[in-house]
């Protein structure tokens, strides 16, 4: 149950949003809050915590770069391979750490991706400490020409509608409710006759697919990628962003990522490294007294004001 | 014996023994790391961020108050399991009751917070160590040269890892901490003071942590990152081991020492990302681990 008339507020505000702030920013935003939506999408709908999805994000920004910048492929074909990059990605990563659960499969996926982060840190193709820089942006669909900024960021903001729309679809459909039961209740799933693994896995490759997207999109954006797209601080940054915003809320991984990637921007040049350290008070800060979130938070005020009988589906 | 498995030997026991080296301290904290997820079931991320402060304490006793190797090597994991202690009561204690995930999530904040306060103080160039003038030098064994020091911190790295396991198994202490892993509430029933215990388990993680990092200040230079992708070999490795088993947890750390050396001498390539791969292989045919016992 998508509120219509926040939805329609909401893509307004998308709209004309390039127009007052300063387009490269809000298109990194979007990139940043897909790939948290794809990460809330195993957090906070199925339970599983990755920390490994800064793999799925690098990995695929820099097949993307590659394609555009070596193969000479146009930006939509670029993207599909950065797509398809981050999906194989996951299926590899999905059937082994799918054995484990808890606290196992976040570190199982933490160490894949630190084999992928080596990988790309000695291949030649990354660029190593250099990263791949001045990727092409070529004409989409050979006609529209993406170079200038705000036309690249309608290109960029339909991407991100797509993918998460895909997200929303998912969660209200059949397949998300079993994936929240598992969530829930994961013995009982698998007493009802669900194949608990399946769900998993297909959930797991899902996100890995739609951040392999945003890796991609990201690469095209900044024209650049670099090995702090696939360093596991990535990650960590991903697991904030989701747990500031609210996990498990549809809107949530959005607000999360608007607020850290706001707080990099705009304070990054005074603050220097203290990013680092004050990202890590607002973690404990967060894990401490704040776990639901800036959108969980609100919810459950608003829910409790309006119905204070009905269960509270923080999925509404 | 001019060759040995297709190379020098003397080529072929360096690389053993950096492994070796390597392994000692793999073996040293991913103890700690176990210990400490017995008993607070919670993954510290942290653990790495605490044997860089281990390595910096070393230096900065030397550097500001002019106190030596030996002495810094008991007065440090002092200090830092006292921190410790002040961080479980502050931080960790309110999480016991959530789920294990939210642990790993405040520790893995933690990690950021000290690894960038010292990055702050002191940039990311390395800082020098020296190496205690009793154990400067080496020895000829005859097929190699063994550095009197990396023998010292592998004979250190067993007999600390043989202690922490006969504490843990053999003595009182310890059965009470085998016990409140088991079932809190009924150890907590008996009278014994469960919330201390838990506290010093942690001190003593962190403890093991620091020590480690003492002995690595004159080995690897002292630096913020130093335990920064570190604990993600440790990770790996308490997986090899199987995450509930102490002795798991040190056998596995010197056998992924080991066998990094070794891949160090015939595919060097591949050096940083066999550990990697030794734990999808170990996955794959024992999910619980090589000593886990399986659930």
């Amino acid at each position: 149950m998508l509120p219509r008339t926040y939805f329609l507020a909401f893509l307004v505000l998308l709209a004309l949003l390039p127009h007052v702030l300063y387009p490269v920013f809000l298109m990194q935003l979007l990139c940043m809050a897909l790939f948290a939506c794809a990460f809330n999408l195993l957090l906070g709908y199925t339970g599983l915590l990755s920390f490994g999805h800064a793999a799925f994000l690098g990995g695929s920004a820099f097949i993307a770069g590659q394609a555009a910048k070596v193969w000479g492929l146009p930006i939509e074909l670029s993207i599909l391979a950065g797509t398809l990059t981050g999906t194989l990605l996951g299926v590899g990563f999905g059937l082994i750490a799918i054995r484990k659960q808890g606290i196992y499969f976040a570190m199982i996926t933490l160490a894949l991706a630190q084999m992928v982060f080596f990988y790309a840190l000695k291949a030649p193709f990354t660029g190593g400490e250099d990263g791949l820089q001045s990727i092409p942006r070529s004409n989409l669909f050979g006609i529209i020409d993406l170079t200038h900024e705000v036309t690249m960021y309608y290109f960029i903001l339909a991407l991100f509608l797509a993918g998460f729309l895909i997200i929303f679809r998912i969660i209200h459909s059949p397949f998300g409710q079993i994936l929240k039961s598992i969530r829930e209740n994961e013995d009982r799933a698998i007493s009802l006759g669900y194949r608990v693994d399946r769900y998993k896995l297909a959930a797991f490759i899902i996100s890995a697919a739609l951040s392999g997207l945003a890796g991609s999109m990201k690469a095209m954006v900044s024209q650049v990628v670099s090995l702090s797209d696939v360093h596991w601080s990535m990650s960590g940054t991903v697991v904030l962003m989701t747990l500031i915003g609210g996990t498990g809320t549809l809107f949530g991984p959005i607000v999360g990522a608007a607020i850290i990637v706001s707080m990099e921007h705009y304070l990054g040049e005074y603050l220097g490294s203290w990013v680092t350290i004050i990202m890590g008070v607002i973690f404990v800060i967060c894990v401490l007294t704040f776990r639901q979130g800036v959108v969980g938070e609100l919810e459950q005020r608003l829910i409790k004001r309006k119905l204070p009988f009905q269960s509270q589906d923080s999925t509404s | 014996m001019a060759e040995l498995l297709g190379m020098p030997p003397q080529l072929f026991f360096g690389q053993l023994l950096l492994g070796l080296i390597n392994g000692a301290f793999y073996a040293m904290l991913s103890l700690g790391l176990a210990i400490i997820f017995g008993m607070l079931q919670i993954v510290n991320f942290a653990h790495g961020a605490t044997y860089m402060v281990g390595a910096f304490g070393a230096w900065m006793l030397m550097n500001y108050l002019g106190i030596g190797f030996w002495p810094a090597l008991i007065l440090t994991p002092l200090i830092v399991a006292l921190l410790g202690v002040i961080l479980e009561r502050l931080v960790l204690k309110h999480l016991y009751d959530l789920d294990h995930l939210y642990g790993m999530l405040a520790t893995f904040g933690l990690a950021l917070i000290i690894e960038g306060l010292f990055r702050q103080a002191y940039g990311i160039s390395g800082l020098p160590y020296e190496i205690p003038t009793q154990l400067q030098g080496g020895t000829n064994l005859g097929f190699m040269f063994l550095p009197n020091y990396r023998a010292f911190v592998v004979l250190m790295s067993i007999i600390l890892c043989f202690g922490t396991w006969y504490l843990i198994e053999r003595t009182k202490m310890g059965m009470y901490l085998r016990a409140t892993t088991e079932n809190r509430e009924l150890v907590r029933a008996f009278g014994i003071k469960v919330p201390r215990l838990i506290t010093a388990t942690f001190a003593l993680g962190v403890g093991l942590a620091a020590f480690a990092g003492v002995m690595a200040a004159p080995i690897y230079q002292v630096n913020p990152l130093m335990g920064n992708n570190l604990i993600i070999v440790i990770f790996a490795v308490v997986v090899i081991g199987g995450m509930g088993s102490i002795l798991g947890a040190t056998l596995a750390g010197y056998l992924v020492g080991l066998v990094e050396g070794l891949t160090k001498a015939y595919y060097p390539e591949a050096s940083s990302t066999v550990v990697f791969i030794l734990m999808i292989i170990v996955l794959i045919v024992r999910p619980s681990g090589l000593f886990g016992k399986e659930q």
